[in-house]
């Protein structure tokens, strides 16, 4: 443990959302990757069988089971700060079914009869609001489980890469979904319990977004969405895919004398410098055109009111060491 | 793409054949397919097409952009564009529990129609289950398709979790409804004397089961609505059945929209082997955001050297723009990277499925928001050596001349 404050404190269960395309799950397992340092024990869950994680740590599918695969980053080299150990599953709602049967009821092999019956097919195709309740019941109990009774948690955080922005209200909001089903009985116990946990300052749940007009709409109409869930805590915004500014707002408000921009590629031993300045100066002034936008988009994410991090475009292949990367960026933000 | 062997997609000629009834456009979410449907339904509508564009969930400003207003179901027809060629446009955002009500409505009697649609697991399904929307929006194609009121169709897929979801829907759910558990369910509500007839030992511990999960309520809701369901089935499998060959049929072409990045060319590869196996026409795939490198001759590592280079000259008065010209050159360094690194993700794909048509949109500095803006795009498509190209993009010339090399 550090004694350093995060902007997430207290919070044990992340639930990182955000619009397909924007990198929602490399954001939440550079989330996860930021939270086990110092010796915590962090699990990242993927509520959508797409084997994204799997494919991120560079690893075979992962089976509904919680594997270690990864070691959070230490101090350099400074044995007081040790790197802590990521864990990841896979939920999908069969095995979370199997699950619920054995965790409450003892009943296993019942499972395996319903699913041979097609009782999978059955929650998820004429009641997904039972299939979702299943899957973020497995990441509240994740959340909540002690190492023994009255014991410490086992995991410090728990980070699930949730669905997309477009469904994320109705993923979490799992207690009114089922109510239209089960006004009584156990299976509303449970979404009752589930929705306790979701709704409590120990769950937040962040946006992912790049800086560009549709992805900015739907973060702000999802944060708009879930605001009006009594009881969802609503969480930071990741900025994903940012590209750098090449020059200061200054530089760049004027576009470069062309024969002084020629001379410099010249002392830079470059040849064809008139031609060569003539198409930098264009991309400077395209560039230009776009780190506006950029402005523009990301101060309509900060007027959401909630804390934003920024991560930078990763060009090139996102490996295990470009998550390490981007996991410092968002310790570094104050995000873990 | 300079290495690019595939041939060039043909936009115009698929548009401006009349055999095209159906363009379906399939990818994964977030790649720009509502944009690209309603460009290939403005430019097919201004070459004298009768177009409808079926649209699922499109950004609001798009939506603005066609003049949609409310998800009412119904094809409103597009002011502003050009009716010179003889043709028109509709468009419409899909209502997907509407749409499932008028199916229950057009397969039951009023009694029980009214019956299923006031039951819990009714509404839960048509409202919520993921699939449902893709399913619909092949209901709403066939029914559009049948009224023959338009010549063209482009339908938009729902930006579903899996780009093949919509393929699979109508299966899952006709498969789902003749299921060994529905048969179960719906056995004691339609025996005469229930609980008289030996029960197989599955059927004890299921019921057992479910009541266990779920409680009697929802057992008993489950029950009450599948057997009110039962009486449809038979009709609802048929019409999964038609769409599907409807998507089979020699009029329909699909369009794989994606960007070039590996997930969604991942996904693109699977739904064009996918199309294969199902023997349906796949058309082409549309690279949307495509990053080009810039032309000049000028190489990364080349750029960033002279960059270091310049970075040494410590305010040399001789030298002014020594900063700003290795800003520049980074920038320079960063854009042709990201442009080849598109390129590496983008042969991955068409060396693997070389004989697909491809056509590439470059990453345009603003999202569309009127009907000039997809006009554009459709010109960028069809690769129009287009005049009036907005600022910011390069001019068809040199994308020409891009086009030769190699």
């Amino acid at each position: 443990m550090t004694a350093r404050d995060t902007d997430w404190d207290g919070v044990r269960l992340h639930v990182v959302t955000g619009k397909g395309g924007t990198g929602k799950t490399t954001v939440a397992a550079a989330l996860a990757l930021a939270l086990a340092h110092g010796g915590r024990k962090v699990l990242l869950i993927e509520a959508e069988g797409r084997q994204g994680i799997a494919r991120l740590f560079d690893r075979p599918p992962l089976p509904y089971e919680e594997r270690k695969i990864a070691i959070g980053p230490g101090g350099n080299g400074d044995a007081s700060m040790p790197g802590g150990d990521l864990y990841a599953l896979a939920i999908d709602p069969e095995g979370a079914l199997l699950d619920y049967l054995q965790m409450f009821y003892n009943m296993r092999s019942a499972g395996h009869v319903l699913t041979k019956l097609g009782m999978v097919d059955f929650a998820t195709t004429i009641a997904p609001g039972l299939s979702d309740v299943l899957v973020t019941g497995k990441a509240t109990e994740a959340a909540r489980r002690r190492t023994r009774p009255g014991g410490p948690y086992l995991y410090d955080a728990v980070v699930m890469d949730a669905p997309p922005t477009g469904r994320i209200g109705r993923f979490l909001n799992v207690s009114a979904e089922v109510s239209g089903l089960a006004k009584v009985g156990p299976i509303r116990n449970h979404a009752d319990t589930v929705a306790n946990v979701i709704k409590s300052p120990q769950t937040a749940v962040h946006f992912v977004s790049t800086l560009e007009e549709m992805p900015v709409q739907e973060t702000l109409d999802g944060v708009a969405e879930l605001g009006r869930i009594a009881g969802i805590h609503l969480g930071g915004i990741v900025i994903n895919m940012a590209r750098p500014a090449a020059a200061t707002r200054e530089e760049m408000k004027a576009p470069p004398d062309l024969n002084a921009l020629a001379t410099a590629l010249g002392k830079a031993g470059l040849h064809s410098t008139e031609a060569l300045a003539e198409s930098l100066a264009a991309e400077l002034a395209e560039h230009s055109r776009h780190m506006e936008l950029q402005d523009r988009e990301r101060a309509e994410l900060e007027s959401a009111g909630q804390p934003v991090y920024e991560l930078p475009l990763i060009v090139g292949d996102i490996d295990v060491a470009t998550l390490y990367r981007l996991a410092s960026e968002l310790r570094a933000q104050g995000a873990a | 793409m300079t290495d690019m062997k595939n041939p060039l997609l043909d936009l115009d000629r698929m548009i401006d054949d009349r055999r095209t009834r159906i363009i379906v456009c399939c990818g994964s979410g977030g790649v720009g397919k509502t944009t690209t449907s309603a460009a290939i339904g403005l430019r097919a509508a201004e070459r004298g097409r009768q177009v409808c564009v079926l649209t699922v969930d499109p950004a609001r400003r798009l939506a603005q952009a066609m003049g949609l207003t409310a998800l009412d179901n119904t094809p409103r027809l597009v002011d502003g564009v050009s009716v010179a060629a003889g043709g028109s446009l509709h468009a419409m955002m899909l209502d997907m529990k509407r749409t499932f009500d008028e199916i229950v409505e057009a397969h039951a009697d009023p009694a029980r129609a009214a019956q299923i649609l006031a039951n819990p697991f009714y509404q839960s399904l048509s409202s919520s289950f993921a699939g449902t929307q893709e399913y619909m929006a092949m209901e709403k194609l066939g029914q559009l398709r049948r009224s023959d009121e338009w010549d063209l169709i482009v339908v938009d897929t729902p930006p579903s979790r899996s780009a093949l979801d919509f393929l699979d829907a109508p299966e899952r759910l006709g498969r789902f409804l003749d299921g060994r558990l529905i048969r179960l369910l719906t056995t004691p509500a339609r025996a005469t004397r229930p609980f008289t007839k030996v029960l197989n030992a599955g059927f004890s511990v299921m019921t057992g089961a479910l009541n266990k999960i779920l409680g009697a309520q929802v057992l008993r809701d489950a029950q009450t609505f599948v057997t009110a369901f039962d009486t449809m089935f038979g009709g609802f499998r048929e019409r999964a059945d038609a769409t599907y060959r409807l998507l089979q049929a020699p009029g329909t072409s699909f369009l794989v929209v994606a960007t070039p990045e590996p997930d969604a060319l991942r996904e693109a590869s699977y739904f064009v082997e996918r199309l294969g196996e199902e023997r349906m026409p796949l058309a082409g795939l549309i690279l949307n955001r495509v990053h080009r490198s810039p032309l000049v001759p000028l190489s990364a590592p080349r750029a960033l050297a002279a960059a270091e280079t310049l970075e040494t000259i410590p305010n040399d008065p001789l030298v002014p723009a020594a900063n700003i010209a290795a800003a520049a050159l980074r920038l320079h360094a960063e854009r042709t990277n990201l442009g080849d690194r598109e390129q590496r993700v983008a042969d991955a794909f068409t060396s693997a499925h070389p004989a697909v048509p491809v056509a590439e949109v470059p990453a345009l500095p603003v999202d569309v928001h009127d009907l000039a803006g997809l006009r554009d795009i459709g010109s960028l498509l069809a690769d129009d050596a287009l005049a009036d190209r907005p600022a910011g993009m390069e001019p068809a010339d040199e994308r020409e001349s891009r086009r030769g090399r190699g």
